[in-house]
C-alpha cells in the first residue's frame, strides 16, 4: 500500500467537505440569511440562530477542509509522476509533456487561488461579521461584500477546477 | 452588474470560464 494514494483519498474527502460547504454557504445559507433578514420585522424567527450557531461551526469545517485538501493535493502531486514543478507549470516545463500535467497544473492552480481567497478574504472578514474580532457597522458592511463575492468567486472556479481535477484520468468535455 | 451577485450569473460564469479554460489547456497541450 502506497502513502500516496490515501493522501489522492484524503484530498478528494476533504476537498467534498470543503466544496459542499462552499455550496451549502452560496446556495442555501446565504439566500436563507437574506430572508430571514427581511422577514425578522414581520414577525419572522430572523437569522441569528444561523449566525450564531450554524455559521460558525460551518466555516471552521470549511476553512480547515480546505487546508488538509490543498495540503494533501500538495503532497499527492509532489510524489507522483506529475510533480509539483510539473504541475504549477502546467507541463510546459518537462522534458516529455503530456496533456494530464497541463489539466491537473490548471486545476492545482485553481485550487489554490481558491485556498488563498478562503483564508486572506472569506475567514478574515467573516471574522469580522460573526463579531469574533471588532468592527464598526461601516467595516461589517463593507467586509459583508468583500466575504460574499470571494465566496462566489470561489463557486465560479470550482466549476473549472472540478472540471480539471478528473481531465487528466478522464479526459475534457470540451475540446478533446 | 455584476454576474457574481446571482447564483445563476454565478454558474454561467463558471461554466464560461471552463470553456475557455478547456480551449487554452489542450492548446498549451498541443492538441
Amino acid at each position: 500500500m502506497e502513502f500516496a494514494i490515501f493522501a489522492r483519498w484524503l484530498h478528494i474527502v476533504a476537498g467534498v467537505m470543503w466544496i459542499g460547504l462552499l455550496y451549502y454557504f452560496n446556495f442555501v445559507q446565504v439566500p436563507a440569511l437574506a430572508q430571514a433578514t427581511s422577514e425578522a420585522n414581520s414577525g419572522g424567527p430572523g437569522g441569528a440562530a444561523i449566525t450564531k450557531y450554524v455559521a460558525p461551526r460551518a466555516l471552521f469545517w470549511f476553512r480547515y477542509a480546505a487546508l488538509v485538501t490543498w495540503l494533501t493535493g500538495a503532497y499527492y502531486l509532489a510524489v507522483s509522476p506529475y510533480t509539483l514543478h510539473g504541475a504549477f507549470t502546467l507541463g510546459l516545463g518537462l522534458a516529455e509533456p503530456a496533456a494530464s500535467v497541463t489539466y491537473i497544473g490548471f486545476g492545482a492552480w485553481l485550487g489554490t487561488i481558491m485556498l488563498l481567497n478562503v483564508w486572506g478574504l472569506i475567514w478574515p472578514n467573516q471574522k469580522k461579521i460573526l463579531g469574533i474580532v471588532p468592527a464598526t457597522d461601516e467595516q461589517k458592511a463593507r467586509a459583508r461584500r468583500v466575504a460574499f463575492l470571494a465566496s462566489r468567486t470561489n463557486t465560479m472556479l470550482s466549476i473549472p477546477m472540478l472540471m480539471f481535477m478528473q481531465a487528466g484520468a478522464h479526459g475534457l468535455p470540451f475540446f478533446g | 452588474m455584476n454576474p457574481l451577485d446571482t447564483l445563476k450569473g454565478t454558474v454561467i460564469a463558471g461554466v464560461v470560464l471552463a470553456v475557455v479554460l478547456a480551449f487554452v489547456a489542450t492548446k498549451l497541450a498541443g492538441g
